[in-house]
């Protein structure tokens, strides 16, 4: 008996743990890859983001998860999109009452967490296949995952571009900003370096 | 005439100016899964534009006739959703039927765009900026489209070179297209300049 309960405790750390570092989905699945690149100017609008995507991912997990044994093959899809989309438009009236600054500045993202691939992929992968408690720690590691790989993107780019982080000057005042980091080319390079990054790391722990 | 270069600039900017993948980040995922060979990446831009054309135009008209009128406006994203779904299974069904060579060329790609954030993208941009004409709404949903068509088929065009380029171990694949895709938005803003606000 008590094997069995360390056992399921086992499986619930390392589902959590999964989407942190070793399945995390922006460094090593590249999926949902749009926020990354377009919200992450500065690190508050980042973060913003990713704990919008844990609120979506958590709680369409539970229906997905919830309803796994009713859907039908063909129709899967669509329940899950529309599953999402009504969490998203939750998300995003709760973000346009209590944050309008925030909401403004994400704009069409929001909404645009619908088509996330991650999203999709954790509902298919994961909730329509386990049960409520372990599609729910995936749900949150996954969303951890993502939410951290965006802070990091976001504080290269911002610390680079202003010499601000959360709009505190942290640089020394001979620093030069580096205007370019703000725009599309600073996403998309830094990104590319973080992954080659990521593909250096993963090696030398493998070897 | 007049009406006539707000479109010719509404269709410039989209497919250049304002490119989707460049300027927005917008389908991203097709971009980097799909742009290792050309002729798919091919197949996949014309299935893109198909569809951005079909959906961003439906979606507008229901958005303006059925939603806004009636005060529906909460449910806009599910709507959304479910005419994508929608439009999608339309083209694929058509295709099918009629375009059999066709549908083997992009057929594959087709269940795949319905969670391609260009689709998506555009309705809702076409909501933020506030377009109120039917004609507009359709040259710049297809203009977004033809954007993602040549943003696609310019990476499958370096990707194929870059496979005879001695690219450093650790950003073979993904990275080495991100950075690529990074000058390549760099060269894109070089059109900024054509179009005066």
């Amino acid at each position: 008996m008590s094997s069995e309960v360390e056992s399921k405790t086992g499986v619930y750390k390392e589902t959590l743990l999964a989407g942190l570092w070793k399945e995390n989905p922006t460094f090593r699945m590249l999926i949902g890859m749009c926020p990354p690149l377009a919200v992450t100017t500065a690190v508050k609008p980042a973060l913003t983001m990713g704990l919008s995507v844990i609120f979506v991912l958590v709680c369409s997990s539970i229906v997905v998860s919830m309803m796994r044994n009713l859907l039908k093959p063909h129709l899967r899809i669509i329940m899950f999109t529309l599953t999402i989309a009504t969490f998203v438009t939750i998300c995003d009236l709760f973000l346009r009452a209590y944050t309008p600054a925030m909401s403004e500045i994400l704009g069409a993202y929001v909404p645009l967490i619908i088509v996330n691939c991650l999203i999709i992929f954790r509902a298919e992968a994961c909730a329509s296949k386990c049960g409520v408690v372990v599609s729910v720690l995936d749900a949150i590691g996954m969303g951890g995952g993502f939410t951290i790989a965006l802070c990091i993107l976001a504080g290269i780019r911002e610390v680079l571009a202003s010499g601000r982080l959360f709009g505190i000057e942290v640089m020394p005042s001979g620093f030069v900003p580096c205007l370019a980091m703000q725009m599309p080319v600073g996403a998309f390079v830094t990104l590319g370096l973080l992954l080659g990054l990521a593909n250096v790391l993963t090696r030398k722990k493998g070897a | 005439m007049d009406r006539l270069s707000v479109l010719l600039m509404g269709f410039l900017s989209m497919v250049l100016v304002n490119n989707f993948v460049f300027t927005k980040f917008l389908g991203t995922c097709p971009y980097l899964g799909v742009s290792g060979r050309l002729d798919s990446a091919f197949g996949m831009g014309l299935a893109v534009m198909f569809v951005t054309a079909l959906s961003g135009t439906l979606t507008w008209v229901v958005d303006f006739y059925i939603l806004t009128p009636l005060g529906l406006e909460i449910t806009r994203y599910i709507c959304y959703i479910v005419i994508i779904a929608g439009a999608v299974q339309l083209v694929e069904m058509y295709v099918r039927r009629f375009f059999p060579s066709l549908y083997d060329v992009f057929g594959i790609f087709l269940p795949l765009i319905s969670t391609n954030c260009v689709i998506l993208g555009i309705c809702l941009f076409i909501d933020i900026w506030g377009t109120d004409n039917i004609l507009e709404v359709v040259v710049l949903s297809a203009g977004v489209g033809i954007g993602f068509t040549v943003a696609i088929c310019i990476m499958a065009g370096i990707r194929e070179s870059l496979q005879l380029a001695d690219v450093p171990e650790c950003l073979k694949g993904a990275p080495i297209t991100l950075i690529t895709a990074g000058l390549l938005a760099m060269a894109f803003m070089g059109f900024a300049g054509m179009i005066k606000a």
